[in-house]
């Protein structure tokens, strides 16, 4: 079989979108560990930072690999479920899907999307600001900065509200994303119940540790 | 159980000429319906009385009416095979409804599976996938070896009984959220990846029946879990992983 007509298949495309959205659960896992700092040590928080914004392996090498990971998994969720729309082209009158599969299953899609749309406020808060102080305005180096950023931009009770709710929004797409990005893989087997125990933990520890993070800074800056 | 007694229903059923022509939901009132009746056995009832009054009778696949051809389908109530588990249409019974219920009958709907007729689908995309590589090629010129003569691990061997179990009568696809045919293709190459005599031709197998799966139109699993649950035959998940697990070594193989 060649290649390209495997790589055009159902199956290799659920693996894509397995393995991108595993990888991205590894970089929010990172993301939430470092933003924890900020609650116990500013200085800590500072330090890998600075440390994060500034290594070349992580700048020019993780940092375009991670964006390019975010815009194949949005764009691969986009492509799928109009696929996916385009193989039931009558709807049911009555469709009754809470019957025999969870909210979070059935509603990925509009999970996603909210997330996307919380990543576009997320770069407009932080990663365009950084982007334009280092590489377009060059300026000097200063290592204490960051956590100062983050608290002013927590002042704010609607930008604090937004990004609850998107949190919100990728606990339930995590809750049904990381079991089935391992079933997608080919993984059921003996491992799978503590897996899946796993799963609704990473689904809930992460996001709401996230909030917790943005409703500590809001209240106590 | 408690005895059988008459009920009066209203149903909402999905009416359309032929393959091309436009459909629409049509309201019928169907009075002394037996609790004791089977559901398909109403619908006998309901053509019985559209057939006394010169009307066209309601069109629907059966067969054996004892849940394991895997003729009968129809959407009910927003539920394939109606809201049991575990059942077919045809052992769905009318002491599931109350007195006054209205009861939704639509046929399966996929891209895959076009209305012949009201409530009749053609399923013929499952044969054309189980004719790309649901089978095992075996010479039949008198040198055929005895299967039991072929020791088997008794995990596996249940594994591919239950899979075989699968009767193909597409509720999986008619419940997924996207009109997947996975859980019946994962079904089909399990139950021959997991013996020794399904092994010789395991790559070419899955391959071609994925490719046919493609080919028909389906839509892409996205393991909502609901084919499993509304799966009259209890056919698992486990087999859809099996089968990814399969295409990736066969695609690396061939």
């Amino acid at each position: 079989m060649a290649k390209s007509t495997m790589l055009k298949s159902s199956i290799a495309k659920k693996v894509a979108m397995a393995l991108s959205g595993l990888f991205l659960m590894l970089f929010l896992a990172q993301h939430f560990f470092i933003n924890m700092t900020s609650v116990f040590s500013p200085d800590t928080f500072n330090s890998i930072s600075h440390f994060m914004g500034n290594n070349p392996l992580v700048q020019y090498v993780i940092q375009p690999i991670l964006i390019v990971g975010v815009i194949f998994h949005f764009i691969m969720g986009f492509t799928l479920d109009l696929k996916n729309r385009n193989a039931r082209p009558v709807s049911y009158v009555k469709f009754d899907g809470a019957a025999n599969s969870s909210w979070a299953s059935r509603n990925m899609i509009i999970s996603g999307s909210v997330v996307l749309a919380f990543l576009g406020l997320h770069f407009y808060d932080f990663w365009f600001p950084e982007m334009i102080y280092k590489y377009v305005d060059v300026n000097a180096l200063e290592p204490t900065r960051y956590f100062h950023e983050l608290a002013e931009k927590f002042e704010s009770p609607v930008r604090t509200g937004l990004y609850c709710f998107s949190f919100l929004l990728l606990s339930l797409h995590l809750w049904h994303g990381f079991n089935s990005s391992f079933q997608s893989v080919g993984a059921n087997n003996k491992f799978t119940k503590a897996s899946h125990k796993f799963g609704y933990a990473f689904a809930i520890v992460i996001p709401f540790g996230f909030i917790f993070i943005a409703l500590f800074h809001h209240f106590n800056h | 159980m408690s005895a059988a007694k008459n009920i009066n229903i209203n149903l909402k059923i999905w009416r359309q000429k032929n393959a091309k022509a436009k459909g629409s939901m049509e309201t019928y009132k169907l009075d002394n319906v037996s609790t004791a009746s089977s559901f398909l056995e109403m619908l006998d009832q309901l053509n019985e009385e559209l057939v006394n009054e010169k009307k066209e009778p309601v069109a629907f696949d059966h067969d054996c009416r004892e849940g394991i051809c895997g003729m009968c389908s129809l959407y009910i109530n927003g539920r394939a095979h109606g809201p049991d588990t575990g059942t077919t249409t045809c052992q769905l019974h009318m002491r599931k409804f109350n007195d006054g219920d209205t009861i939704f009958i639509e046929p399966w709907r996929s891209k895959a599976f076009p209305v012949v007729k009201d409530l009749v689908v053609d399923r013929s995309s499952f044969d054309r996938i189980q004719q790309a590589g649901g089978f095992v090629s075996v010479n039949t010129s008198g040198n055929t070896i005895d299967a039991n003569a072929t020791p088997i691990n008794k995990g596996d061997a249940d594994k591919s009984f239950e899979a075989a179990a699968c009767i193909g009568c597409g509720a999986c696809v008619a419940t997924c959220k996207n009109g997947s045919a996975m859980l019946f293709v994962g079904a089909k190459v399990s139950q021959y990846a997991l013996l020794p005599q399904g092994k010789v031709e395991a790559t070419e197998r899955v391959l071609n029946m994925v490719r046919q799966m493609d080919e028909e139109g389906f839509g892409n699993c996205t393991n909502t879990g609901a084919c499993e649950v509304e799966c009259p035959k209890g056919i698992s998940l486990e087999n859809i992983a099996r089968m990814n697990r399969e295409y990736l070594s066969a695609s690396l193989k061939g």
